[in-house]
């Protein structure tokens, strides 16, 4: 048989960095094929230069055998490619209809009522549920994904590049995604379906390519001989084990108190309602969720960047509610925050000045208020080598880092201090096996040492591995608090998309 | 209470629309540029440039009607350096603006002084008359108010007809909305951003020819410095106090311009303050508008942010036409 699409020997290069070296990837029709690698390995790129988003510096693309040059999204569509971006290429205050006929139309008037209705009808053809009349705006992330697929269908797409489409989904709407590229499947669609997420290439690929710092590092063609560690050593490079050992430990005394606590967001509506939780020390509580549905506002209540409206914020005892940020730093709150780059980091200041953002007006980093030049190149050099943060010298600016040693500096920072309380915030989000394991590492050790822990993390696995208790947090309320002993995921799923009855319902089947 | 009396008479009414038509020409531009994502501050230079070209062009021409199309012309041409540093160049926009504006001034006091020296004797260049539309200007009161003004007034109205059609029921509208708030989406569903940018960007130099050609050809027949004074503010003003529609940025020029045709009236009356007051009062007025009843507004979310395309998808499409 012949490959619908081949791309042979394709190079891209962003300045001097090389994103795509020479790539040869073949997709045969009605297939799935994976395209398996960590962040930064060029999955995206490779995706976006068969789009035409990006132009190649070297190599040819074939299209049923024939060469073609994509120089264009509109080229790519007229071939037949159509992709789905992992950050949604719609426009929000548009309607699904809009969305739809976007680019699509030559003819100057547009009737909106007759595309809505050959959109319903299309909706209907793919089983692909969207209310075309809808605002983009309010709809469900799963919803946009479905509006985004039957957009590239519509299209009359044959070729469809999905990239990370599960990374914002709940494993419900995870679920529905591939019963839906089955189906596709069967119809005769070709799929490349792109992720970092082992079991989800494990369960729906017909093949798996794994891409390597820009280099095809290997294609399985049969994957019922391989296991989830075949391919995870072959996406690192190295040999890994997967999984974290948490010893059993017994929890002490109540660190964090939540007491019906209300954050208010940007807008004049509370956020966060009426959430109730307690942390003991030594005990990592993760708060499971999909993005978007209170968690930043939350920590940002606890951390005291936001005020909370109503309820009460006990830590160790002490009222804390309505407190700046700086006392709950002093009072021993750590934060590793989830946006590294905005919160985390000032990029253009060194790695040594951001490893001391906290602690530099603290003895013995500053003595009226002139600092102590020793007393911070000693310590920081001593932080450097324990946390392995790896930088040509500690005045190099944070953001020439990889994102890896980036967020060890943030993870140094903030355990060195000793924290009572540790907010873990999507503290693995865009990292690499090695420097995930490494952040693992470090928050299992503060829970050995007696730390309470919030891990929040929509990465569900990571949840459910690190964990000794595990809240949902569903548009703001605490859904529910299990045990890791009793969650599963469908469990933790389900009350994520907000269904708690059923949650009781299975709990006590 | 003699001020009430103003609002009585079908005049004031006729002022505020006559006043209000360059605000309307230029805000009905902006819209467009802005709802593409270009931040547009430069209306205020673009507006004088068209005041001094409309003049101009009258007075070579000797016919108000070239006077426009040389209007056009001349705020086209301001507008496409905006489009060229703004969209290719990817300076910041408000800089862009900035220097624009300051750049409109100097142009066209300088070619005023060379074409015409410097002493007070000024030249006049035809213009327009006011032309009553037959029939629908015998209605009463309203008849006179909209029906009996300058034929620009009445392109204003065509223009806001037309460009709300257009942004709202056309399929090019969609994605020239598009474009301002999402460009990534528009490019991957196939469209040209900045094509669209572009264009946008020089309609609204259009328009803003016309609006500056009624300060000059409505009656006034000449043109002095900085004869715009702060009008395409203002008319920016009604953008976003309009919330980036048509409609409501005509609705918010309607309110200035009886702001100005009310302190006119009020001049006349002498009361015992000095008339800067009164010429202060629009501008007042466009400051009280924006800061009390308007709350919070969000403009199109890619406002301000050039577009940028991968560079080698140009030389590949280069690289095509060659193997051709």
């Amino acid at each position: 048989m012949e490959p619908v699409l081949r791309v042979h020997n394709i190079t891209k290069r962003f300045g001097t960095n090389v994103a795509n070296d020479h790539i040869t990837f073949d997709l045969y029709p009605g297939e799935i094929h994976s395209l398996l690698g960590e962040n930064g390995a060029g999955k995206s790129t490779l995706m976006n230069v068969i789009y035409g988003v990006y132009g190649a510096d070297e190599g040819e693309i074939y299209l049923n055998g024939k060469r073609v040059d994509i120089t264009s999204p509109k080229q790519a569509i007229d071939l037949g490619i159509g992709m789905v971006h992992q950050h949604f290429m719609l426009v929000p205050p548009f309607t699904v209809a809009e969305n739809i006929m976007l680019g699509i139309q030559k003819e100057l008037r547009l009737d909106i009522k007759k595309a809505e209705e050959k959109i319903a009808e299309a909706s209907r053809k793919y089983d692909l549920r969207v209310d075309p009349h809808a605002k983009v705006s309010t709809l469900s992330v799963g919803q946009q994904q479905r509006v985004e697929i039957l957009k590239v269908l519509y299209r009359g797409a044959r070729i469809l590049i999905l990239d990370e489409p599960t990374a914002v989904l709940t494993p419900q709407e995870t679920e529905e995604l591939f019963v839906t590229l089955d189906r596709l499947k069967k119809d005769g669609v070709s799929i490349v379906f792109i992720s970092h997420k082992l079991n989800e290439v494990m369960s729906i690929s017909d093949r798996v390519s794994i891409l390597r710092r820009g280099k095809i590092a290997g294609c399985i063609d049969d994957l019922s001989s391989c296991s989830r560690e075949d391919l995870a050593s072959a996406m690192v490079g190295r040999q890994v084990t997967l999984g974290v050992d948490k010893p059993d430990q017994k929890p002490g005394d109540d660190v964090l108190e939540l007491d019906h606590i209300s954050v208010r967001g940007e807008g004049k509506q509370d956020v966060v309602k009426d959430f109730t939780l307690k942390i003991r020390a030594g005990e990592i509580v993760g708060l499971a969720g999909v993005d978007g549905n209170g968690q930043s506002e939350l920590i940002k209540g606890i951390t005291g960047l936001l005020p909370i409206s109503s309820g009460k914020l006990i830590l160790q005892g002490q009222d804390m509610t309505g407190k700046p940020p700086r006392a709950f730093i002093d009072a021993g709150v750590g934060h590793i925050p989830e946006d590294r780059h905005k919160q985390g980091l000032v990029l253009s200041m060194s790695v040594k000045e951001n490893l001391f953002l906290e602690t530099i007006q603290d003895k013995p980093y500053t003595k009226a208020h002139v600092l102590q030049k020793k007393a911070i190149n000693d310590k920081a050099k001593e932080l450097m080598e324990y946390n392995d943060i790896r930088a040509a010298s500690p005045e190099i600016p944070a953001g020439s880092l990889s994102g890896g040693n980036q967020q060890k500096i943030i993870v140094a920072r903030v355990l060195d201090q000793g924290p009572k309380l540790l907010i873990a915030v999507h503290p693995t989000r865009g990292l690499d096996i090695g420097a995930t394991e490494f952040v693992h590492r470090c928050i299992l050790k503060a829970r050995e040492e007696g730390c309470a822990v919030l891990l929040v993390s929509t990465e569900l696995d990571e949840i459910l591995e690190l964990s000794d208790r595990i809240a949902v947090i569903y548009e703001g309320e605490c859904m529910g608090i299990v045990s890791d002993k009793e969650a599963t995921k469908e469990g933790i799923g389900l009350l994520m998309a907000g269904v708690r009855d059923q949650k009781a319902d299975t709990a006590t089947a | 209470m003699e001020i009430l009396g103003i609002f009585l008479t079908s005049d004031f009414y006729s002022a505020t629309i006559r006043l209000a038509t360059p605000l309307m020409l230029a805000a009905l531009g902006g819209v467009i540029c802005e709802r593409t994502g270009v931040l547009n501050m430069a209306l205020e230079g673009m507006m004088l440039a068209g005041a001094f070209f409309a003049y101009l062009g009258a007075y070579l021409f000797n016919n108000a009607w070239m006077g426009l199309v040389v209007a056009m012309l001349g705020s086209m041409f301001l507008a496409a350096i905006h489009a060229f540093m703004s969209i290719n160049v990817k300076v910041n926009q408000v800089v862009v603006a900035l220097g624009l504006n300051t750049l409109s001034i100097g142009i066209t006091s300088t070619i005023f002084r060379l074409m015409f020296g410097t002493d007070s004797q000024m030249a006049h260049c035809p213009g327009f008359k006011t032309l009553s539309i037959p029939v629908l200007s015998d209605i009463p009161v309203i008849g006179p108010v909209l029906f009996g003004q300058y034929p620009l007034t009445y392109i204003a109205i065509a223009a806001l007809v037309g460009i709300h059609w257009f942004l709202f029921h056309s399929s090019r509208g969609l994605e020239l909305r598009a474009a301002g708030e999402n460009p990534q989406a528009l490019d991957v569903a196939g469209v040209d951003v900045i094509r669209i940018r572009w264009i946008a960007v020089l309609v609204t130099g259009a328009f803003c020819g016309l609006a500056g050609a009624c300060l000059t050809l409505n009656g006034l027949n000449t043109f002095y410095d900085n004869i715009s004074s702060g009008r395409g503010f203002i008319a920016y003003a009604a953008i976003v106090f309009g919330k980036w529609t048509p409609l409501g940025a005509t609705l918010a020029t309607i309110l200035f311009g009886a702001g100005d045709a009310l302190q006119l009236r009020m001049q006349a009356m002498n009361f015992d303050i000095p008339y800067y007051f009164y010429l202060m009062m629009p501008y007042l007025v466009t400051f009280l508008a924006l800061v009390f009843f308007m709350g919070p507004s969000k403009g199109p979310a890619a406002t301000n942010t050039p577009f940028v395309k991968d560079k080698a998808r140009k030389r590949s499409a280069r690289r095509k036409m060659g193997g051709n």
